[in-house]
């Protein structure tokens, strides 16, 4: 019988198999930040082990990290110490490390693929669950945690415990007004915060293929979300082609051989998946969340859904929680809920595509009054090709923020934050209590809805504005 | 690691669903740079209401944090498990585990048992009515025992003789090195590399 992709990357992995025993799997690329990694490096200092391959890792800094005057010391002194401590690390075990300041820093997983470091069949981790974004390129790759890192830096391996695999495919074009953002936020609510545990999902169908790569990471990202260790596309001619000429992908005649394996790397006709999902794109429009987590979503047509209408048990109970913790009504439209804050940013949303879908939406209006918007770029190359197209200054005239590099507010660790009962509509990927800042309310959305929301000051979709405020006052 | 064979607690029931990685143990406390002093990030948000049952004078002191379904959700953090960790608890029981969460607990030697909903909602009866009963979670038989109720729980044979033997994986893997330089010693030259060494 055939096998699946996921099953192809992994099989081609195996360092050692034995009964009984989980495998033992090769990983060709390890990411490091400085939030999951002080303590994997104490670890490596006791036991006297060295870091066995200096030249599969690098490390960026990025849940830290200040947007605004970066050249000033960090006003935070508890992550100074925590990036000092990364840079201290990567000099001492000789691990190649892009700071604060440095033109390749940004989000570890917005770095890892603009550099071509994330290449198709490879098996990627970082300690970081939003690794799954790698799975983009038809890479096997999967968040770890602090001992795994451990384990990775000393041995380049992980004994892992097999995945199931789950197909999602998604027939037919997606409608004009709908983004990758939207087609993931409505698969997470349909299979559920748990759907995905214990598989690899692969995405697949037209809808999937016709998606740049800057989407296709939009959608494996938020594998997670759905509780998958990871997400999968087949690499295709759109893949080879963002790869092609980037600073670590093969060249002449490695290109010609690399390419010819990455075709190799679909599932077979006559494989089976453990379970499958079959979604129409055509069904899909503009989608929200309006809970505390991302399962908890629904079309911004839609209305805060009364928590009586849950059958199980414990959904009803999460629902009731969600609203009181999100301030909102059963009943009420999701078009009404008005918004402090728009955050555009983060591994799911920061990347050109984004930038420029955010621009076009700017360009010629206003950020409402009263409404804080911040713009924060996903790596300092984002930022600086945002700045040669002018899209700092379309954010910049319409009132918005335009900030540095980083992860800033999608999970508050700089000081980027909400304050306690601000409301947020947020690019980034985890609506969860406080995640933004103690107290936060985070609504989920693409950068479309995100924009549109910005300039009428509540959750909106671009097509509002053409009713609401012509362009241009 | 400290072997793991039998633990017997008192217990602390959260009914709740979806508990995040993110309520375990918030984000401003990943600035730390140990794995320990935790355990007043421990669910920071939940324990400033006074209701909270971590608050309950009776509570104090337990070690097995019986959960609701989807336990441990989100982000990758291992500091999650080193908060459960340092604020006492050797288990944690819920109807489903989110994958990294789980991984990172059977690494670290925080025990988490799987079982069907009903189990965990007649621990729930058991432990709300009398907040002094213990439970036993017992590695060794693969058995939660508690009052009346006698559970079998799975894990598999090779992450359960790792926890009773205590033994650090990486030590494990590391009986295998010459397969690991095989195996590298075959990897196709074109595949990136971050710097040359």
């Amino acid at each position: 019988m055939g096998r699946t992709l996921a099953e192809k990357v992994w099989d081609a992995h195996v360092v050692r198999r034995a009964e009984g025993e989980p495998d033992l799997l090769y990983i060709d690329l390890h990411l490091l930040h400085e939030v999951t990694s002080p303590q994997a490096f104490d670890g490596l200092r006791q036991a006297g082990r060295p870091v066995r391959r200096t030249d599969l890792t690098i490390a960026t800094e990025d849940h830290n990290t200040p947007t605004l005057d970066i050249d000033k010391p960090i006003a935070d002194p508890v992550s100074r110490v925590q990036l000092e401590t990364l840079r201290r690390n990567a000099a001492e075990f000789g691990v190649r490390i892009h700071s604060l300041g440095d033109v390749e820093q940004g989000v570890v997983h917005v770095v890892g693929p603009q550099l071509g470091l994330t290449q198709p069949g490879m098996t990627v981790v970082c300690g970081d669950s939003h690794t799954s974004t790698h799975g983009a390129f038809g890479a096997l790759a999967f968040g770890i945690g602090t001992s795994q890192v451990e384990h990775v830096l000393a041995t380049q391996t992980l004994p892992l415990a097999p995945f199931k695999t789950m197909a999602i495919t998604v027939n037919g074009e997606l409608p004009a007004a709908v983004t990758a953002k939207d087609l993931i936020l409505a698969v997470i609510a349909k299979i559920g915060t748990g759907g995905g545990q214990g598989y690899v999902i692969e995405y697949r169908g037209e809808a999937i293929r016709n998606l740049s790569m800057e989407g296709r990471m939009t959608v494996c990202n938020m594998s997670i979300e759905a509780g998958a260790r990871a997400g999968m596309i087949a690499p295709d001619d759109t893949t080879f082609a963002y790869l092609k000429g980037r600073d670590h992908a093969p060249q002449g005649a490695d290109w010609d051989a690399a390419v010819e394996y990455w075709s190799s790397l679909k599932t077979d006709e006559d494989a089976a998946f453990d379970h499958e999902v079959v979604i129409e794109a055509a069904e899909l429009t503009p989608f929200v969340t309006w809970g505390t987590n991302p399962g908890q979503g629904a079309p911004l047509s839609a209305k805060v859904p009364d928590p009586a209408s849950f059958a199980d048990p414990s959904e009803r109970n999460a629902a009731e929680k969600a609203l009181e913790y999100m301030g909102l009504t059963a009943g009420q439209p999701l078009r009404d809920i008005k918004v402090d804050t728009v955050f555009i940013g983060s591994c799911t949303n920061g990347r050109m595509e984004d930038l420029r879908a955010v621009a076009d939406i700017l360009r010629g209006r206003k950020v409402a009054d009263g409404v804080r918007m911040l713009v924060v770029p996903g790596s300092v190359r984002v930022s600086i090709e945002a700045v040669s197209e002018g899209l700092d200054k379309v954010f910049t005239d319409a009132g918005a923020e335009w900030r540095y590099a980083g992860c800033s507010m999608c999970l508050g660790m700089n000081p980027d934050q909400l304050a306690p009962g601000e409301r947020s509509a947020s690019t980034s990927n985890r609506n969860f209590e406080g995640r933004q800042g103690k107290g936060g309310r985070t609504h989920l959305v693409s950068p479309q809805v995100a924009a549109a929301t910005a300039v009428l000051g509540h959750l909106a979709a671009p097509a509002d504005l053409d009713a609401a405020v012509p362009a241009g006052v | 690691m400290e072997p793991f064979t039998t633990h017997t607690g008192t217990a602390i029931p959260l009914r709740r669903s979806n508990v995040d990685t993110d309520q375990i143990i918030p984000a401003h406390w990943l600035k730390k740079v140990t794995k320990t002093g935790f355990e007043d990030g421990l669910f920071e948000a939940w324990r400033k209401d006074p209701e909270f049952v971590f608050n309950e004078p009776a509570r104090q002191g337990a070690s097995v944090l019986v959960a609701g379904p989807d336990f441990g959700t989100g982000s990758s953090r291992e500091h999650a498990v080193w908060a459960l960790q340092n604020y006492g608890f050797k288990a944690v029981i819920s109807s489903r585990f989110a994958d990294i969460f789980r991984g990172n607990s059977l690494k670290g030697g925080l025990l988490t048992v799987v079982l069907p909903q009903e189990t965990v909602d007649a621990l729930w009866a058991l432990t709300e009515a009398d907040p002094a009963v213990e439970v036993t979670v017992d590695l060794v038989e693969r058995q939660v025992r508690a009052g009346d109720v006698v559970a079998d729980f799975e894990i598999d044979d090779y992450t359960r003789w790792r926890l009773l033997e205590g033994l650090d994986d990486i030590g494990l893997t590391l009986r295998h090195e010459e397969d690991v330089t095989a195996f590298e010693a075959g990897r196709p030259s074109w595949l990136p590399r971050t710097q040359s060494v």
